[in-house]
């Protein structure tokens, strides 16, 4: 009995850390844009809200968020249109359970790490479609269709991309591919690395890619008719995807906890990697107009998809030749 | 932790994600105002009355790409328990992966000759 209260005591804390982790490192990329933004494009809030640095603009928004009176439409379906939110959180918080920021530091090592992963941050999808959909708002409408073709056309080059990575460790375990990694693979790896991260951004909808949310033509898309918490919840779980979505690119394509030290300072180098890629999809939201529908759905098909392939078959050859 | 223990993390770990869903709506529901009108809930329109219903036929014409991934996703779930016996299965995997890729290329130049990426 005693076993099972210390098992039970275990679960529960690690379930707490990962909700600590997720409600404290997507708010930090949230806050890093801010200040990225703010510097690149003169923004004045983050700048100096509260005094220092521009501290108090999140805390802000949040309060202001959470004050905002809760408005679901007459004509929507009030139920789907309430539960969306969760749908579109939920699984980031769940995959983000299963990536290990070292071989010791993993909330849940399971087996199939990287098909769990991708298959928990793909629900996430759902969210958005449901969202779009129960609105009964004709922007939504739009908005969900534009997200679920995007979503079909981009799921597939991440799915590739994550594969080659996973033949060239020989195993679909996340701390596996970690242990695996070589500094080579940088190069033998690096057109996986970019499908993997463009295909990455188009998942979380973030500029370029925002063609479902476009601001300036369908107001903002699924989101359209969302206000006060619900709608932040949505805001939180792009930050959130981001946060997967650089800390899978950090373990399978750039070594995650490896480097100097990696005894003790491996959960350091996860992090500080993950970090990198993050303020590059900040960097890339800043510096790039958005595409066009048709433009996305060609940059997928017939530059991504070929791409990866490509690196399929080299990935499969090198494999060979070196047993 | 070993083995199906690691899905007990991450059955809590589910539960802890709807809680903090509860949570959140709940606390936001005690700090929110509450002052219900029948403009309030209009369907918004960019300001002007709704014409119509959310809900209406439209032309989609996305559904080409949905054709499109049906090519790819059958594939992709087969190719997962594929890439951890690359290494066992030497060369003639490497033959069969040729035929498997250069099939679904043909799909794919089908579908970009045929126009279906551009509109313009």
């Amino acid at each position: 009995m005693s076993v099972d209260a210390a098992l039970l005591a275990e679960i529960v804390l690690r379930a707490v850390c990962v909700l600590a982790a997720f409600l404290t490192l997507p708010l930090l990329v949230g806050q890093t844009e801010h200040k990225v933004m703010a510097h690149m494009q003169g923004r004045l809030g983050p700048m100096y809200a509260g005094g220092f640095h521009g501290w108090a603009q999140l805390v802000a928004d949040g309060v202001k968020f959470l004050q905002k009176e809760d408005i679901v439409p007459a004509r929507a379906d009030a139920q789907v249109f309430r539960l969306a939110p969760a749908v579109a959180l939920v699984p980031y918080l769940v995959a983000l359970a299963v990536i290990p920021l070292s071989p010791d530091w993993v909330a849940a090592d399971v087996d199939a790490g990287l098909l769990f992963v991708l298959a928990a941050s793909a629900v996430a999808v759902l969210g958005t479609l449901m969202a779009g959909w129960s609105s009964a708002n004709k922007y939504a409408l739009l908005g969900s269709m534009r997200a679920a073709a995007q979503l079909l056309a981009y799921e597939l080059p991440l799915v590739l991309a994550a594969a080659s990575v996973a033949m060239a460790a020989g195993t679909l375990s996340l701390t596996g591919i970690g242990e695996a990694w070589q500094w080579w693979w940088l190069v033998w790896q690096f057109p996986a690395l970019v499908v993997f991260v463009v295909a990455g951004l188009a998942e979380v909808q973030r500029p370029p890619f925002d063609m479902p949310i476009a601001e300036s033509e369908l107001v903002a898309g699924p989101y359209t008719e969302y206000t006060g918490l619900r709608f932040a919840l949505f805001l939180l779980s792009e930050y959130a995807g981001v946060v997967v979505l650089s800390a899978l690119t950090a373990v399978l394509f750039l070594g995650a906890w490896q480097g100097p030290f990696a005894e003790v300072l491996g959960p350091v180098w996860t992090l500080l990697k993950t970090g990198l890629v993050a303020v590059l999809v900040i960097w890339l939201r800043v510096a790039w107009p958005r595409l066009r529908e048709d433009q996305l759905q060609r940059l997928a098909w017939a530059g991504l998809v070929p791409i990866a392939l490509a690196q399929l078959a080299l990935t499969a050859v090198v494999v060979v030749l070196q047993t | 932790m070993e083995g199906l223990e690691n899905y007990l993390v991450v059955a809590a770990v589910i539960t802890a994600g709807v809680l903090l869903f509860a949570g959140g709506m709940g606390a936001a529901r005690a700090l929110r105002p509450r002052v219900p009108s029948a403009e309030k809930v209009l369907t918004y329109e960019s300001g002007v009355d709704p014409v119509g219903h959310g809900w209406a036929q439209s032309q989609i014409r996305y559904y080409l790409y949905a054709f499109l991934y049906l090519i790819f996703a059958v594939d992709a779930v087969y190719l997962f328990p594929w890439v951890t016996v690359v290494a066992q299965l030497g060369w003639a995997t490497i033959a069969e992966m040729g035929v498997f890729i250069g099939i679904i290329a043909v799909g794919l130049i089908h579908a970009i000759r045929r126009g279906v990426l551009r509109w313009t």
